[in-house]
């Protein structure tokens, strides 16, 4: 079978009951691809992880996952050839380092069990803790043994969900340094987060989710798309007519009222609009006090695309 | 995927790992049996010569039947807590995203429990045999050492203990909460040593035939039951947990 992408997902959603976990979801992972999963708590991340991990079903909608399409009998090919670092590490707190891996090596039946988590540990720089027990590490380190335990299967897609959820900065850091590694080695990567700055860094292209879809892009595209595409004017009274005064202006789409006398454009090129819109302005009698590109940062944006739903569900 | 001894041995083993260093686990395998051996030796020990037989029988048909407590009760915790237990701790969901099928890792999980049970069950069988071989009045030995009730107790100790790992496995499975789901465990393995209690103390005569004959209906049983845990392993319902 002609392998058509790391993930191809079409429509897909799981409800629980009939409360909606995540719906209409569609988006493609070319192989090598590092993908970032963004969004708020709840909004369906990890449900979707397991859903692409054959845990649980989808209620609508398919997907093929690492060349194998989602149902029943293919469950343990995916299994094989995927793996799932959860938002929790999971490891048994009894057993030592290398003790857990290896169960795992000889569970994804490696050749050498003892080789693969060798270099799984070393991959982690964990090499020098192989003998404690995971009880004994700080969550850091467990978050990166759980890494470990990831990379014995050699997956073709690593499904990472908030992989950094809960650490320091320089834990986290050191997360960051070894995805960064994985993704230099080729490998195909899923990462969930909350935070926009770990996907505006790690990730080649990110999707923001909030139970649907929002936007999916590289990181700089959905920069230009959210950065200054607004413009706020401020004038000394309030303009008589401001609908029909900006309605004709080059490069404007919309408009809002911030203040009596404040106004907020969405424009498409600043550099056509703003000289336009100040020639309007002066020809409709108006006073400019202020003709300025609103900064709006990425995350004005993602709160602004994904804030509705936060209210509605904590309603 | 076709059923693989090695992925079976993979889990069976962090399973004895895994128990070798809970203190919990090791209490009760080294305290229950001593507890279920003391008892018998007493009863062994306390038989007057002048016993009248029906009473010498009783007496030391009730000793062995408490020795199978051993086999019915110390791996009903131990199932028990094998799913719910891994739930609760939050290490079944990279277990079930690996490519180990459902009856395999159940039958790690039954061998992890089955196979400590019964060097536990046998050693102290063995023990109180040998006590009472050495020791034992005449009189005491020759009951002891009576055909049918070697073989109830050979030929039961596996299959009660196959009984309580499955009935264990399949309430923790289905249960969320460990400590529930051990009562009910425990309570769940004691119904077929009602039948292995009425050949041990002679209510019904235990011959040879009978013993066999209710061997194989519980070896039936425990195979059907192990079928049972295996279709009620539901993956999906295990991870969403009792929110779904
Ligand atoms: N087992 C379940 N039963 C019922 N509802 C569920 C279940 N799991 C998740 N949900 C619901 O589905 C929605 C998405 O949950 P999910 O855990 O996928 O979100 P998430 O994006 O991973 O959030 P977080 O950032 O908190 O990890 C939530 O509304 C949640 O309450
Ligand atoms: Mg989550």
């Amino acid at each position: 079978m002609p392998a058509p992408g790391a993930l191809r997902v079409e429509h897909l959603g799981k409800r629980f009951g009939n409360r909606v976990a995540f719906e209409d979801v569609s988006f493609e992972v070319g192989y090598g691809e590092v993908f970032g999963f963004l969004g708020p708590n709840g909004a369906g991340k990890t449900t979707t992880v397991r859903v692409l991990g054959t845990l649980i079903a989808p209620t609508s909608g398919s997907a093929v996952v690492a060349g194998f399409p989602l149902g029943t009998e293919n469950d343990q090919a995916v299994r094989a050839r995927i793996s799932i670092m959860p938002e929790s590490p999971g490891l048994y707190l009894r057993l030592s380092v290398a003790e857990n891996l290896r169960c795992f090596a000889r569970l994804y039946g490696v050749a050498d069990p003892e080789e693969r988590t060798g270099r799984a540990l070393e991959a982690v720089r964990l090499t020098d803790r192989a003998k404690d027990p995971c009880g004994s590490l700080s969550k850091g380190l467990r978050q990166r043994v759980a890494l470990a335990r990831a990379l014995l299967n050699e997956p073709v897609v690593l499904f990472l969900d908030e992989p950094t959820s809960g650490l320091d900065p320089v834990a986290t850091r050191e997360v960051h340094e070894l995805v960064a590694g994985l993704r230099s080695q080729g490998v195909t990567i899923f990462l969930t987060t909350h935070r926009l700055e770990e996907a505006e860094r790690l990730c080649d292209r990110v999707a923001i989710l909030s139970t649907t879809l929002r936007m999916t892009g590289r990181p700089d595209e959905l920069r230009d798309r959210l950065f200054s595409k607004a413009l706020e004017v401020r004038t000394r009274v309030p303009l008589a007519e401001p609908g029909s005064t900006f309605a004709g202006v080059p490069g404007v789409g919309g408009w809002g009222q911030s203040a009596p006398n404040a106004y907020t454009l969405t424009v498409t090129d600043v550099e056509v609009a703003a000289p336009a819109l100040a020639r309007a302005l002066v020809g409709a009698g108006a006073d400019i006090l202020a003709i300025a590109e609103a900064r709006r940062s990425l995350e004005d944006v993602y709160l602004e695309l994904i804030g509705e739903d936060v209210e509605a569900g904590r309603r | 995927m076709s059923f693989s001894a090695g992925r079976v041995d993979a889990v069976f083993r962090k399973e004895l790992q895994d128990y070798r260093r809970n203190r919990a686990v090791i209490a009760t395998m080294a305290l229950l049996p001593v507890v279920f051996v003391v008892l018998p030796m007493v009863q062994l020990f306390s038989i007057k010569a002048s016993t009248a037989s029906s009473t010498l029988d009783l007496r030391i048909g009730l000793s062995l039947l408490y020795m199978l407590l051993i086999p019915a009760v110390v791996p009903s915790t131990l199932a028990a807590y094998s799913v719910v237990g891994e739930r609760e701790q939050g290490t079944l969901e990279p277990l079930l995203i690996t490519p180990v099928r459902s009856d395999e890792l159940l039958v790690g999980k039954a061998l992890a429990v089955l196979v400590p049970t019964l060097a536990v069950a046998y050693s102290v069988f063995g023990v109180f045999l040998l006590a009472a071989a050495l020791f034992a009045h005449p009189a005491v030995v020759s009951a002891v050492f009576r055909a049918p009730h070697l073989l109830v107790q050979v030929l039961f100790t596996p299959l009660l203990a196959g009984w309580s790992i499955w009935i264990g496995t399949a309430i923790s499975a289905r249960s969320s909460d460990v400590r529930v789901a051990q009562q009910l465990g425990v309570l769940a393995s004691l119904p077929p040593l009602a039948v292995v209690a009425l050949m041990s103390l002679d209510v019904i005569t235990p011959t040879f035939g009978l013993a066999l004959a209710l061997g194989a209906g519980l070896l039936v049983v425990d195979g059907l039951g192990w079928r049972a845990v295996a279709a009620m392993f539901d993956r999906e319902r295990l991870i969403t947990g009792s929110r779904g």
